[in-house]
């Protein structure tokens, strides 16, 4: 064998993770890590300043042109409140008296372009970073930003961006802006070392349809940018210089999908409805409006979880009440005659907020409705938006994180306090509007039965209730895989939760990952939940098995998951009750 | 040389949008336009300038205009500040 063979047939490596977006990519690898432009104090000789200004100005046309370009895809993939951090960086950018202070410096003290701007920029930065509070932190990355822009720029180094052809991208970890400005590219797949299947980078990347596996550890030092790599977004594992026989293993697997997902074509318009005619209220998970298309064509039947958070996403700040009912009032426009249930800003824990506190454990800390009800004026305006916004009568209110009864007493007092200053002020909203909360809290679904007599309806959100319940840090690689929805004590919490709302002959259903797990649509339905909320890609799967199934003979696959007593007898018995229903679907063991 | 004494009227102080504004205002005029804030003064015609300012509602600034057309200047810009930048 020669050496070029040798080098070709590197030694297979495959890594396990936690699969955060579905799908198959094989591809070669893009190392991205965050790279800072090196920048020295070199000095020029006075007859190149007039080559230097030159090299600034042009620089700063190109990073503009960049950043207009990213500022169009985030507007359209985004929305425009969120593309408005790309904005201001072209403002910097045009900022005349900036440049104009970059220039004369360069004239004056015959220093490099790059590292003027390095200076003059960084004075800026430090004094937003010495500011108190998180919003100018913000702009400072943002400052930041821009200057390692044009200092690329201006050494004329290869911007990501630039990546040619498609690529997987393989990195530690991928902020938000990452994962949207890679998908401008033909990227094909994410691999990194950081995050938990329901980061913000992994929602956003299920939402782009853009094949990812998080929590990798050390992925980032096991590839090098040009090496194979095949991502496995079903299963949670990459493998590096696959071998033909991978290889082989995953375009079959691909295929596989490829042709049940055609059988799915078509189901849109049909009803989610069992075979002995028991409805389910199929919905989707929503966060963007620009998603509600989507969900739409994937037979939505509802949103069962607005987050409104992603108003927060760009802004750092709480938006205001005009802002969000525009917001709001497209949704709900958009959805008509279908259900819209807005979640009230649930900030905190991994969550952007605007108004951040070192907290040991955020997740047991300041977020939900706890941050919403010490802080009245942010609910009362967001209340207000959401009220204004429901004239078609399509809108609920959903309130996260509630631990305690007195909570969703005080928020409904809260609720009716805008209600009355809105009629009072003759402005129109739907008076009967439906008011749930969310149980993800262990104690409020101890406490379910309480809250269900006050309310008109109660969805599962199983991501924190699971985490609760289980004390696992789902964000944290190290404990992930103890994070499990088939934990008999998850099952039988939720059928806890189900007999509570229906004791009270109100609704319950579920919005947080599990119920988009087609394995756990059947026992799901057993238990009793009268609605599913799920990611609109997993939709027309979750219909199918919906379809496919008698509503009698899940309540008897309920019961027998009852009985059992592991996470993998339940995991084992599930899986073959559902291929005996659907021998088509494509399952990983 | 005209110094104005101003407190920010509007909920969201000089975020991005009103800086953009202030800053795009004070460009129409020659005149030169700084911002005090406390012991920090910038030039009120660069935006990077203005967004470290980092100033919020109810912060009270000192503006110095300098120029031919000063007076003009002055009323534009204090005159944003009291609509508060036309946010409600």
């Amino acid at each position: 064998m020669s050496m070029e063979e040798m080098s070709a047939q590197a030694q297979e490596v495959i890594v396990k993770g936690i699969a955060a977006a579905p799908g198959i990519a094989i591809c070669t690898a893009y190392l991205y890590s965050m790279q800072v432009p090196r920048v020295q104090a070199k000095t020029i000789s006075p007859e190149d300043v007039e080559s230097e200004l030159q090299r600034l100005r042009s620089s700063n046309q190109r990073a503009e042109k960049e950043l207009m370009k990213i500022l169009a895809f985030a507007e359209h993939k985004l929305g425009s409140q969120s593309a408005k951090i790309f904005e201001a960086q072209i403002m910097i950018l045009n900022d005349g008296i900036l440049m104009g202070a970059i220039e004369n410096r360069i004239g004056k003290e015959l220093k490099t372009a790059e590292f003027l701007v390095f200076d003059e920029i960084s004075k800026y930065k430090r004094l937003m970073l010495a500011a108190p509070d998180e919003y100018m932190h913000e702009r400072a990355h943002d400052v930041d930003d821009v200057m390692n822009r044009i200092i690329r720029n201006i050494q004329d180094q290869k911007l990501f961006s630039k990546l040619e052809g498609e690529a997987v991208i393989v990195s530690e970890t991928l902020t938000p802006a990452d994962t949207v400005i890679f998908s401008r590219n033909q990227v094909l797949g994410y691999a990194t070392d950081l995050g938990g299947v329901t980061s913000h980078a992994a929602l956003l990347s299920r939402s782009l349809k853009i094949p990812a596996v998080v929590g990798l550890h050390s992925a980032t030092k096991q590839v090098l940018s040009g090496d194979l790599i095949a991502v496995d977004g079903y299963a949670g594992v990459i493998a590096i210089h696959p071998t033909e026989e991978t290889l082989e293993g995953l375009r079959h697997k691909a295929q596989r999908f490829k042709e049940f997902e055609q059988q799915l074509v078509g189901l849109a318009r049909l009803p989610a409805e069992t075979l002995d005619h028991k409805r389910i209220d199929l919905a989707a998970n929503l966060e963007f409006v620009e998603e509600i298309e989507f969900a739409l064509t994937q037979g939505a039947a509802g949103v069962g979880l607005y987050r409104t958070e992603s108003e927060l996403l760009a802004q750092s700040r709480y938006p205001s009440e005009d802002e969000q009912y525009e917001a709001y009032n497209k949704v709900a426009e958009e959805m008509f005659p279908h259900n819209v249930i807005f979640r009230t800003f649930d900030v905190g824990g991994d969550k952007l907020t605007p108004e951040r506190f070192e907290e040991d454990n955020p997740f047991l800390g300041w977020r939900g409705i706890r941050v919403c009800l010490d802080r009245p004026e942010i609910l009362l305006t967001q209340l207000r938006a959401i009220l204004r916004a429901s004239t078609r009568r399509n809108v609920s209110i959903m309130f996260p994180m509630v631990t305690k009864l007195s909570e969703v007493r005080r928020a409904k007092e809260l609720l009716k306090q805008v209600k009355d200053e809105l009629k009072a002020k003759g402005v129109r909203f739907d008076q009967r509007l439906k008011v749930g909360v969310m149980i993800e809290v262990p104690a409020a679904a101890i406490l379910a039965e309480s809250i269900a007599a006050e309310v008109d309806f109660l969805s599962i959100g199983t991501n924190d209730l699971i985490q609760y319940l289980l004390a696992v840090d789902r964000g944290n690689s190290l404990v992930a895989p103890i994070y499990q929805q088939f934990n008999p004590a998850v099952l039988r919490t939720i059928k806890m939760i189900v007999e509570a709302g229906h004791k009270h002959n109100i609704w319950v259903g579920m919005c947080g990952e599990m119920a988009g797990d087609p394995l756990a649509t059947i026992v799901l339905m057993g238990l009793g939940l009268d609605e599913l909320s799920v990611i609109p890609t997993t939709l027309p799967e979750i219909k199918k098995i919906i379809r496919s199934v008698k509503h009698k003979d899940a309540k008897k696959i309920a019961d027998k998951v009852l009985t059992l007593t592991t996470e993998d007898e339940i995991h084992q018995y599930l899986f073959s009750a559902l291929k005996g229903k659907l021998p088509d679907l494509p399952l990983e063991p | 040389m005209i110094e104005k004494q101003i407190t920010i009227k509007n909920a969201t102080g000089l975020h991005t949008r009103p800086a953009a504004t202030l800053v795009k205002t004070a460009a129409r005029f020659q005149s030169d336009f700084f911002i005090q804030k406390d012991a920090m003064e910038i030039n009120g015609k660069s935006i990077i300038g203005v967004m470290t300012l980092a100033a919020e509602q109810g912060s009270t600034l000192t503006l110095r205009f300098d120029g031919p057309d000063e007076e003009e200047a002055a009323n534009a810009v204090v005159n944003l500040f009291e609509r508060g930048f036309d946010e409600q």
